[in-house]
Formats: C-alpha cells, structure tokens, sequence
C-alpha cells in the first residue's frame, strides 16, 4: 500500500479544491443565528423545502419516462430516421435551462404569441379561457426536466446497448414475452445507469437558480439568494447551503446503495441485442414518441430564440461579440482540459490504492456539482483571496515588495472555481470508463513491469479513449453555459457569452439575449454531436 | 534556490497583473451595456482608461471585502441606494470631499457623509390601465383597498426595487401599517409574482390586471421603440399615476457610485464620479435608460416629459438601507412571495 503513497497524496489533494470552498461555507455558517431561523421557520422556510421537493419529485418522474423511454425506443426497435434520433435526443444537453425558461416564456406567457392568437382568433378576453401557466412550479419541473433527460438517456442507452442478445434469448426460451423481458431482465440490469444519471439531473436541478428563480418558484435555493441579498444575511445564507448539501448527501447515498447491489457482468464479446424492425402504424407512433422530447426540449426553444436572434443579427457584425465566443471557448477548453487530468487522477489513485483516503476523496470531489454555482463562486473568492493577500503580506514585510493579488481576479480563480463544480462530472465519466477494465488487465501489465504511471498511460488510456472524451464534452458544454460564477469572479474587461445573454434577460430584453443564447446553443450542438457519436461506438 | 525560483515567479506574475497609471476599475452592478457609452466618452474626454466588471452588487460588495486591501476596485456603483448603503456600512467606501458633487447632487440623493453619491433617479409610480383610471387612485396606500382584488401586477418581492419601496413605506408609516397594507395588497394580487416590471406592464395589456406598480424607466423603453410593435402596444395600453402627491411623494430609488476606501486610483475614480455628475454625462446616463437625471437643470426624454412633472419621496436613501431587512421580513410574513 505505502507504494501508492504519492497516488494517495495527489488525490487527497485533488479533493481539498473542492473541500476548500466546503470548508469555507461551514466557516461562514458557523455564528448562531437563531432570530433569523425562527423568521425563516415562522414563514418561508416550509414553502422552500416543499418547493424544492416538488421540483425534485416532479423532474425524477419526468425524466424517468422522456429518458429511459426514448433510450427503449432507440435501441429496441428500427424505424424510418432511428439513427438520427440516436444522437439528436441528446441535442437539450445544449440548452442551459435558463434560456429555456426565457423562450418558453417569450411564447407561452399571457402577452406571449401563443396566448395573444388565441384571444385574436377566438375574440376572448384574459381569463375566458383556460392556458397553462408557464411561469409556475409545473412550469419549472417541465423545463428542467425536458433540458436534463439526456443525462438520463444518455445512461439508459448506452445500458441497453452494453446488454447483450443472449440474456434474452435465454428469457424468450422461458416463455417470456418480448416486453416482458424487457421489463424483466433489460431494465433491471440498466437500473443503476438509470438511477446515475437521473441523480444527476436532480443535482442539476436542486443547484438551479437561474430558471427556478425566473419562474417565481420559492425553491431552497433562491432562498439562498434571498437570505444573502435580502437579508443581508450571509451567516444564514451559508447555513441554508449547508443543508441544501446535507440533500445533495442523502441523494448520493441513495444513488450509491442502489449501486452496491447491482453488480451484474456479461460476457463482453456476446453480439448487442436485436432491434425489432417496426412498420405501418406502430413506426409513426415510435417516429411521434421520439419527437416529442426534441421538440420540446430543443427544436421549440431554439426557433424562438433563432426568430429573435434573426431580428437582432446586426450584433453578429461586431468584434465585440465574437471576443464572447472567443472567450468562451478558451475557458471551456481549458476547464475540460484540467478536469479531466484531475478526475483521472482521483479515479485512478482509488483503483490502485482502494483506500479509505481515496474513497473519501472520490466521494467529496462528486459532491461539487449540486452546489448552485454563485454558492462555489464566493466559496472560491473568499480562500483565494486570504491566500493572495497572506502572500503580499509576508513578501511586504521580508521584502518590501508587494505582490497584490495574484490568482484573484484572474482566469485562473474562474477555473478554479469551474473545476469545483464540474470535476463531478468528470470524476463520473473517468470512472465508468475505468470500471469496465478488469483488474487483472493491470495485474498482468504490472508483473510484466510497467509502473502504475505507464500501466494508465499505455493500456488504460487507450481502452478508454471514448469515457474521456464523453467526459471532456459534457464538461466543455457546461462550462459554456455557466453563469453565477462566472458573473462573480471574471477578471476586468471579460465576458462570455452567458454572461452577455443574463445581462440582456435580466434587463428584460429577451429578443436582444438570443443571439448571444443562440451561440452557446450552437457551440455546444458540436460537442454533443460529438459526444453521440462516441458513445455510440462506445457503449 | 528553489525559494528564490518562487520568489521570482510570484514578482513576475504579479508584475502582469500591475495596472498602468492612467487606469480606473470599476465594480459595476449597472449593466454594462447601459455604462459603456458613458465610459467610453470618459477615457475620451480625460484620456484615464476604464477596466470594469459588472455583476450583482451583493457579490461585488463581497469581493470588495475578500480582496481587502489589494482590492483593484476604484469605484462601486450600483442600481439601488439599499445596496450603497449596505456598502458604506461594511466600511469600504471612502468620504469624498468634492465641490463639483456637492453641488450637482441634491441632498437627499447622497450619503449624508459623502461616502456614496447618487447619479440617476428611479422612480416607482403606479400605472393604469384605461378602465382602472376613473377607480380614484392617488396614494400607495389605496391598492390595500379590497376592492381591487384581483386587479394588482407586481413582480416578486425578492426584487430590491420592491424591498426598497416597501423600506420607505415603513419609515412612512411604521412597521405595523405597513404590514397590515401588505397583507391587504397582496391579497388583491391578480396572480403570483413572477417575471420582471416590464411583464407586469404587458399582463396588464393583455388584461390579466389593470393596476401595475413598476419602475418608468420599463415603460419608456418600451415606448421607445415602436420596430418592437407588442412592447410598444402594450405600453400604449397604460397610463402613469404619480401616487401620493399631497403627502410624502412617488417612491424614488437612485442608481450611484462611491469610491472604495483602498483604491489604488483614487484621484482618477473622483474624476470618474464627477464625470458621471456632468452635464453631458447625466444626459446621457438618464437617457440610454429613460431614467430622471439627478441633476435638476438638465433636460428630460420627450416620453419622461409626457408624464409631467411629479414630486418625489424627500426621504434621505440611506433609509432604504436600513429598512431593507426588515422590509423582506414583513413581506415574507405577508405572504408576498
């Protein structure tokens, strides 16, 4: 084991980036505070939790259905333009919820198209006629949900596409029906992809400030935000984070137990199960059912914001704007970049060591992505900060030069800060890659006297080739749309493209936000084009 | 050596992140949009080059207070006079003795200290729509009246412009009055909060609402630009009531900017603050968004003139400051969400 010291070291490390800013919000949450609990308590706080439990519930259930629906669809039958549908199901994972929530207010809203044709065409009068309100709890759940069932799909598919025909074969022998052994034997094998992928939409949905807080839902955190801004009360603020945390715990504890006792391995040479060819009716109805989540999620959305952003393309001719994408793009490479070295580096330091250091560090580096960003952001700041001025100090007073702040305020605090949030992400991709490789591959490679080093450099990194890359995409496609951190800890004189779009929404100039909307949708459709066609080849 | 090699890392890479001299940096929670012709016509008229950062004013402050005293920061400035105040009492901004401020802005609009100055006003009247003018709506206090249920727009109570009006109401009329309106106010709430002043303007055209309480600078925008046709149509549809004109006035918030007791620039921030305080420069800072200037002599927007001239609540701003938390608590026990 003390072979594998360094290992442990380098992972222990790893882990503190994202402990730090933990550690920072326990700091600032530690004064009692118990005049503003028993005001939260005696008022808000009952509708925060409620809130955030139904926005839980609501999203788990619909994207349960959309994803492992549609990834049943794809991979279980044949029908006209099902390799299309393949890759263009993951196509919402481009659409940062909140610019979501804006085009489907632009539409649905009661001055919106939609409403304004309906009381033209009928000569109704407001409140003559029933329309759903999309600025509401069902609202944010239908939103959400329809932007986050690709992690959920994602999952499923490549589950599906890993179970191999014999399993089946072996169920039809035994009388069972070709549904029934879908239900019997398929989806039972896939649950703990499943369940992964659906705890990462709810951790997507519980860091939500964006959507949620657009939409009028009081959820825990825009309560957060509430307590901070309102309030003036960061001590409180912090300590509601905290408990948000102790949620994200619990979620990930569930997420784990249901993984301990599924462990199921298949033979990995067998052929991939058969994709039953459908005709006539039945194929428009799978053509229908694997529309609707694309439509909603992705091709709804878009043209909205694609009939704004044509309206308002004379921003397209400035250098300013494609400064943004510019910037944009290089953070989000060298996020992906890093995060994926570290994350190798923790799931691989666990591999080798199995120890209880680098457990610990595995399971604190997932913690991250529930953590509403703005939350991380001043986690970040504050840390950075006592560091950058400790260093001034002891350079003033031993040698009289003064370093000012060095990382604060710097792209590096940006990506520090991006690292915390999204080294989940990462961490999740690596290891599931890692996972598949059987131990005794490196056992033979060691005997044979390779290095840990060269035993992940030359067998490990080239069997998985497409975990790493499905990993650095979906990083590269976060870090695109992230906002609250970036908005807090961007040097002088640096925007993004998010960054432009919020500003633009928040001044309530939806049609003047598309465009800047429009290309980070863009910019992410390429990765994620990307993205299915490893997965595919990949399962 | 290996200490050496370090020390001079740290030299060298804290040598790319020293400014020149002619620089000002500023923490902006104004949009940056809105700020930059303004800039730009600083760093042309005085040569002085502006490096900005715009964000929320809450996490601007909270970087102020991390950076300490190597803070880049020259100037803060922010869209409500709640958040200088909640600024100047965390000690980072500096007293600024300056003739020129003294004497543009109005008393009420600064920091009694001169520690923050306000460059726009804000005003936050009542707007109608054309069956809800003849119902007899002069006073704040009048949309308690049950006989406007249903009838009330407003967007949540998360939104500083609605914390800082309920604060001034307080100061008004106490807490217990004001509760009690709340209470009452929101009862008459056509639908939960939601969406931003201007969405509360378009509901009330499409007639889910026929009183709306919402900042002018939102309706004038709207006004302004007849390519956008629903805004404009919309905007059409309602009409501006000054409330309480024989008692204490419309409630008024300011847009301001003060200088950080550890900036590094600090001859050039003043500079920059009273360029704000300029003639051309409060033309164009009301303009480019339809606010009132601070500064009383200078001509308004033909759309701000329409509405007429008004009297404006006296009360010194730093008391929204003081009453925002208390403000958000009331309206969390009113059930405004």
């Amino acid at each position: 084991m003390t072979r594998n010291i360094n290992w442990q070291i380098t992972s222990a490390a790893i882990a503190s980036l994202v402990l730090l800013p933990l550690l920072t919000l326990t700091w600032l949450s530690a004064s009692s505070n118990s005049a503003l609990w028993t005001h939260l308590a005696s008022t808000v706080l009952a509708d925060y939790v409620i809130s955030s439990l139904s926005l839980m519930l609501g999203v788990a259930i619909t994207t349960l259905l959309v994803g492992v629906g549609s990834a049943f669809l794809v991979t279980q039958y044949r029908f006209r333009g099902v390799n299309v549908f393949h890759w263009a199901l993951l196509l919402p994972l481009a659409m940062p919820a909140y610019i979501t929530a804006y085009s489907y207010t632009g539409l649905l809203d009661v001055a919106g198209p939609a409403q304004s044709l309906l009381r033209g065409q009928f000569d109704l009068q407001f409140g003559e006629y029933w329309f759903p309100e999309i600025r509401s709890l069902g609202g944010a759940i239908f939103v959400l949900s329809f932007v986050l069932y690709p992690y959920v799909y994602l999952m499923a598919r490549a589950s599906f596409m890993e179970q191999s025909q014999h399993l089946r074969d072996v169920a039809r022998v035994l009388g069972y029906s070709r549904r029934k052994a879908f239900f019997r034997i398929t989806l039972p094998i896939a649950r703990p992809a499943i369940i992964a992928g659906v705890s990462l939409a709810l951790m997507e949905t519980l860091a939500d400030f964006g959507a949620v807080s657009y939409f009028g839902v009081s959820s825990f955190t825009t309560g957060i935000f509430r307590t901070w801004y309102g309030l003036d009360n960061v001590e409180g603020a912090a300590q509601l984070a905290l408990i948000l945390l102790g949620f994200v715990v619990v979620l990930l504890a569930l997420e784990k137990s249901s993984r301990k006792r599924a462990a199921y391995h298949d033979k990995k040479t067998a052929k991939p199960a058969e994709a039953k060819q459908l005709r006539g009716k039945k194929q428009v109805l799978a053509i229908t059912l694997a529309c609707m989540p694309l439509l909603l999620g992705f091709i709804i959305p878009c043209a909205q914001l694609l009939y704004w952003a044509i309206e308002n393309a004379q921003q397209l001719l400035t250098a300013e704007f494609w400064q943004l994408v510019a910037n944009t793009l290089l953070l989000a490479s060298i996020t992906a970049s890093i995060a994926l070295f570290l994350a190798l580096l923790v799931a691989y330091s666990h591999r080798l060591s199995q120890s209880k250091l680098t457990s610990f560090a595995k399971n604190i580096v997932g913690l991250g992505y529930a953590i509403p960003g703005l939350v991380i952001a001043v986690g970040v700041l504050i840390p950075l900060a006592y560091f950058d001025n400790t260093i001034d100090g002891w350079l003033r007073h031993h040698v009289n030069y003064s370093s000012g702040l060095l990382v604060s305020g710097t792209i590096a605090a940006l990506v520090i800060a991006y690292l915390v949030r999204f080294l989940a992400v990462a961490l999740n991709s690596v290891e599931s890659g890692l996972n598949s490789i059987r131990p005794n591959m490196d056992q033979a490679a060691r005997s044979l006297g390779l290095s840990p080093f060269s035993v992940l450099k030359q067998i490990h990194l080239p069997i998985m080739k497409g975990s790493i890359m499905t990993g650095l995409l979906i990083v590269f496609v976060d870090v695109m749309k992230e906002l609250p951190a970036t908005l807090v800890l961007r040097p002088f004189n640096f925007n993004t493209l998010a960054v432009r779009a919020y500003e633009l929404a928040s001044d309530e100039r939806l049609a003047d936000a598309a465009l800047p909307s429009i290309t980070i949708v863009l910019a992410g459709l390429l990765p994620v084009i990307l993205l299915s066609g490893v997965s595919r080849k990949t399962p | 050596m290996k200490k050496a090699l370090i020390l001079i890392t740290v030299i060298l890479l804290s040598a790319c992140q020293q400014q020149a001299n002619e620089e000002v940096n500023l923490y902006s929670a104004r949009k940056e949009a809105l700020m930059k012709p303004l800039l730009d016509a600083f760093t042309e008229e005085t040569g002085v080059k502006v490096n900005s950062i715009s964000s929320k004013a809450d996490a601007l402050l909270t970087r102020i207070k991390s950076e300490g005293n190597n803070s880049p920061a020259d100037v803060l400035l922010t869209t409500d006079a709640g958040r200088l105040h909640r600024a100047k009492s965390a000690g980072v901004f500096t007293a600024i003795n300056s003739k020129i401020l003294d004497s543009t802005i109005p008393s009420q609009y600064r920091d009694p200290q001169n520690h923050w100055f306000g460059l726009s006003i804000r005003a936050r009247p009542i707007m109608l729509t054309e069956a809800a003018t003849k119902m007899g709506i002069t006073r704040y206090e009048d949309l308690a009246n049950p006989k406007f249920a249903e009838q009330i727009c407003i967007r949540s109570s998360g939104n500083i412009y609605n914390q800082s009006m309920v604060a001034a109401t307080i100061e008004a009329n106490g807490k217990a009055a004001t509760e009690t309106w709340a209470k009452s106010m929101v009862a008459n709430f056509a639908r939960n909060p939601q969406g931003g002043d201007r969405d509360q303007i378009r509901a009330a055209a499409a007639g889910q609402c026929s009183i709306v309480v919402a900042n002018t600078y939102y309706l004038a925008n709207m006004l302004s630009d007849q390519n956008k046709i629903d805004d404009f149509q919309a905007a059409s549809k309602v009409s501006v009531i000054w409330p309480n004109q024989e008692d204490r006035g419309t409630h008024v918030n300011v847009s301001g900017a003060g200088v950080l007791k550890t900036a590094p620039n600090r001859s050039n921030a003043v500079k920059l603050i009273e360029f704000l305080a300029s003639d051309t420069a409060q033309k164009l800072y009301a303009e480019v968004n339809f606010e009132y200037p601070v500064k009383e002599t200078i001509e308004l927007h033909p759309i701000l003139q329409s509405w007429g001239a008004f009297k404006a609540d006296t009360l010194p701003l730093s008391k929204l400051g003081e009453n925002n938390s208390a403000a958000v608590k009331l309206m969390d026990r009113a059930g405004w969400k």
